[in-house]
């Protein structure tokens, strides 16, 4: 079932925050981690609301509030998050004082520490008793969210569903994970990322809200016709089957992809993956990647989407996400391909 | 018309039993899990009471039969053991060609393990095999791993109600064609972090548990694993395997009130169950049982009950909350009392709330209090509202033969 | 009393982190919670924690937390009060 992408709000370490620009500028890192750009909150938020709220919940609101506004949308008929690891702060800061022998907790971390608290923030926000959920299940978290979304279109019981993509990073939890092997030893250059070749990503994080409709609105960026989560698909044949089989199903081949964006995150052990999907099926494809922009983390594709909605509206493709150089007539179709240490891989496809 | 969803297969590990039978004869001793922490070493076990499952790490380990501890946190060997109970349970295996999904829930994921090691991941690589055990996608992908589960795979985490929530995406993800079957459910173990998170926000009661008593303090935490296996009509007939129940109607509602409280009459709830009877074309005089959330807060307990009376008017059904049996399982709470919804049609039974001595003078109505059997029970109410408002509610229906 | 009264104010700021008011927009009568600051039932079992990790003064019902947490001055008696003893 197509939904139609009519709203989008998007916090991340580049220029992002504005619907009106398509990447203005590139922003360079040299960095641990890329961490997102904070627009004002209070713009957003009521500062005495905003007392009981973490960084990550100000990032999920104002990104939301965003979605709604460039969509014209007051009252979503859902409310949907993917966190991989929802509020990193506040567990650490629980940990931190368990650790240190403290017996008293401050109940506020610990509400702000369920992963629910942001897709149950934005309700209160709006007061909207309707369809309310969260998945976290690492980077399948906003695919899960998207394809419940979609569900719920086909259902007929949505005209709008407020979708999000949203993590943070910390430096202690980069500190702890570093530990096993999921990132970088020493900090990198962002735009250089793929001439490093050494094993761990570049960390990031962000948060992407979008205002999906059942219908075409004068706001429309693109349609999201499927999402396709695919656990352990380790051969290289069972990718490129499963790449072939999610096209068949929406009745297309690899011959009307405009552009793939892939989710090239830095780390040599599992780049390869992409490269060899670069020179097999994906080889005459205008490749495209994002992360050098925005860093890994569990809901990054909220990135990826925002920039396929983008490249379609605009019909043009920044030159700084190009790979290569396979140009189309026109921007009809793009696939999103992405995978997590080779254990969970993803699908989006969207079209103009 | 809309497929039929049925329950094919159950598989509970909790305080009162390893598994259905011996949850089932729990149930029908009235015999509560509520006691002392024997495993989890918390400054809280002189306090309070808790229904932790009687059993270490190493026992679960043995009871999931593994050897290697492997990373494995208790929130996974909970989930694996009770998944695998439900997917035999319904001989999932007789036919491996269908497309089977899983979707869990849980809240703490590999806390258990993690809040033990936070030092270690600090300050030097002796636990690094503890540090991706973390996340909440941990047990599920370990309890997919084990019974060989791929064609999808999601974790829910909606507080309270995560596990009602799992089984109301199975549903729908059945009906609208994606899956044939799906193990759905959720897991919890005790932790310290939310022990004394729960403390924090004092709602833990230091008696067990008394849901809608008028004088209930607080919650009783408990910890476990439930899983169902809900597969269409057209699935479950393959294979000559028996039909428990019909999930009949499922609603979600968010109380968009304040982050743990509900709304003093219920908004939340009432919407919930109002969503849920609208989705199965039942009236709600039609219902005979509510399993409620029941957690035995005050605030809980009375929005709930406002909202039951408002919405079931002159036709109040039976009802209780089993919380006094399981304390409260949280993000498995859902699947867990689902389950017990289930035996409710199945047994034809009413289970009691227990620990009730007085009952609550705002609501008119009073919850059973002693088990009722041989009684003719077609539809039950299955109740779990959470933190940040999730509420979610469930319909089981008595499995009829008709077309 | 009027020393205890600012200090509090502040204190209670920073648990609550209340970023925009400042000691100037808290009157020592006022009330905190409803109308005033507007503070709900999670602000009450901080003030708990501020309470105990200050000034030592357990509060075991959060019930008991409506009169004492009625205003900072009815917070300022509750510390002289039990210190004393």
């Amino acid at each position: 079932m197509t939904a139609f992408i009519n709203g989008i709000g998007l916090i991340s370490p580049q220029h992002t925050a504005d619907p009106g620009v398509f990447l203005p500028d590139i922003v360079e890192y040299t960095t641990d981690f890329l961490q997102a750009i904070d627009p004002k909150y209070k713009e957003f938020i009521n500062p005495i609301a905003a007392r009981r709220m973490s960084r990550l919940i100000k990032m999920g609101i104002t990104s939301a509030k965003m979605a709604l506004s460039d969509a014209g949308c007051q009252m979503p008929d859902a409310i949907i998050t993917g966190t991989g690891l929802g509020s990193v702060e506040d567990t650490e800061k629980i940990l931190s004082g368990m650790n240190a022998g403290e017996q008293l907790m401050n109940p506020t971390p610990f509400i702000q520490s369920t992963y629910n608290t942001i897709s149950s923030q934005i309700a209160i926000t709006l007061k909207c008793h309707n369809y309310n959920s969260t998945y976290v299940h690492r980077s399948f978290s906003f695919e899960s969210a998207l394809q419940d979304a979609l569900i719920q279109f086909e259902e007929h019981i949505a005209e709008y569903a407020l979708v999000g993509g949203i993590d943070e990073m910390t430096s202690n939890h980069l500190q702890i994970t570093r530990r096993a092997g999921h990132w970088k030893m020493q900090p990198v250059n962002n735009l250089q990322l793929l001439t490093d070749k050494t094993p761990g990503a570049l960390a990031g994080e962000g948060a992407a809200y979008f205002l999906l409709g059942d219908r075409h609105a004068s706001s429309t960026y693109a349609t999201l016709n499927d999402v396709k989560t695919l656990y352990n698909l380790n051969k290289a044949t069972d990718q490129e089957g499963a790449i072939n089989t999610f096209l068949a199903d929406n009745d297309l081949t690899t011959d009307q992809l405009d552009a793939v964006i892939l989710g090239y995150n830095g780390d040599v052990l599992f780049d390869e993956i992409y490269d060899r999907l670069g020179s097999g099926i994906f080889q005459q494809k205008q490749q495209l990647w994002y992360k050098h922009l925005c860093g890994e983390y569990y809901t990054s594709t909220g990135f990826a989407l925002w920039l396929a909605a983008n490249v379609l509206k605009h019909q043009l493709i920044p030159a700084a996400i190009k790979l290569n150089n396979h140009p189309s007539r026109q921007l009809q179709h793009i696939l999103i391909y992405n995978q997590y240490r080779n254990t969970n891989h993803s699908l989006f496809l969207l079209s103009r | 018309m809309a497929k039929r969803v049925v329950v094919t297969g159950i598989g509970i590990l909790s305080s009162i039993g390893r598994n259905l039978p011996e949850t089932i004869e729990s149930i029908l001793a009235s015999r509560s899990g509520i006691g002392k922490l024997h495993h989890l070493d918390s400054p809280l076990k002189e306090e309070f009471p808790f229904a932790e499952v009687p059993y270490s790490n190493k026992e679960l380990l043995s009871l999931a039969h593994l050897s290697d501890p492997a990373n494995y946190s208790r929130n996974a060997l909970l989930g694996m053991i009770a998944a695998r109970e439900a997917f035999q349970h319904a001989q999932l295996d007789k036919i491996p060609s269908l497309r089977t999904g899983l979707i869990s829930a849980t809240t703490v994921g590999g806390m258990d393990q993690c809040e033990l090691y936070f030092n270690d991941f600090l300050t030097n690589d002796s636990k690094n095999q503890y540090i991706d055990v973390y996340d909440c996608a941990d047990s599920t992908e370990k309890i997919a791993d084990l019974l060989q589960i791929g064609d999808y795979l999601t974790t829910i985490s909606t507080a309270c109600s995560s596990a009602a929530n799992a089984i109301l995406l199975s549903a729908r993800m059945i009906r609208s064609g994606r899956l044939d079957r799906v193990v759905a459910g959720g897991t919890e173990a005790l932790t310290s972090f939310h022990l004394n998170g729960f403390n924090a926000l004092k709602i833990l009661d230091k008696l067990p548990c008394r849901p809608f008593d008028a004088n209930r303090n607080g919650i009783t935490l408990g910890e476990g694993a439930a899983y169902v296996i809900l597969e269409s009509e057209e699935a479950a007939r393959a294979g000559n395997r028996e039909i428990y129940a019909e999930l009949a109607g499922y609603g979600n509602a968010c109380e968009a009130f304040h982050q743990t409280a509900s709304t003093p009459d219920g908004k939340g709830a009432f919407i919930a169950m109002e969503r849920a009877l609208k989705v199965g074309g039942i009236e709600a005089s039609a219902i005979d049982y509510i399993n409620a959330h029941g957690t035995g807060t005050d605030n809980n307990d009375i929005a709930e009950g406002f909202a039951i009376m408002r919405l079931f008017g002159e036709h109040i059904p039976k009802m209780s909350s089993t919380k006094p049996f399981t304390g409260h399982m949280t993000s498995a709470a859902g699947s867990a009392e689902a389950i017990l919804s289930i035996l409710a049609l199945t047994h034809r039974m009413v289970l009691p709330n227990m620990n009730l001595e007085t009952t609550m003078p705002e609501l008119h109505f009073t919850p059973v209090t002693k088990l009722i059997q041989d009684i003719d029970i077609n539809l039950v109410m299955s109740n779990s509202f959470g933190f940040g408002g999730n509420n979610t509610s469930l319909i089981f229906k008595k499995f009829t033969n008709h077309k | 009393m009027e020393e205890l009264i600012e200090k509090l104010k502040r204190e209670v700021i920073e648990q609550l982190n209340l970023e925009d008011i400042s000691p100037e927009d808290i009157e020592a009568d006022s009330p905190l919670f409803g109308e005033g600051l507007g503070l709900d039932s999670i602000d009450a079992l901080e003030l708990i924690v501020l309470l105990e990790k200050k000034y030592g003064l357990k509060i075991e019902d959060p019930k008991d937390g409506k009169k004492i947490f009625h205003s900072i001055r009815t917070m300022a008696e509750y510390i002289t009060e039990h210190q004393k003893a």
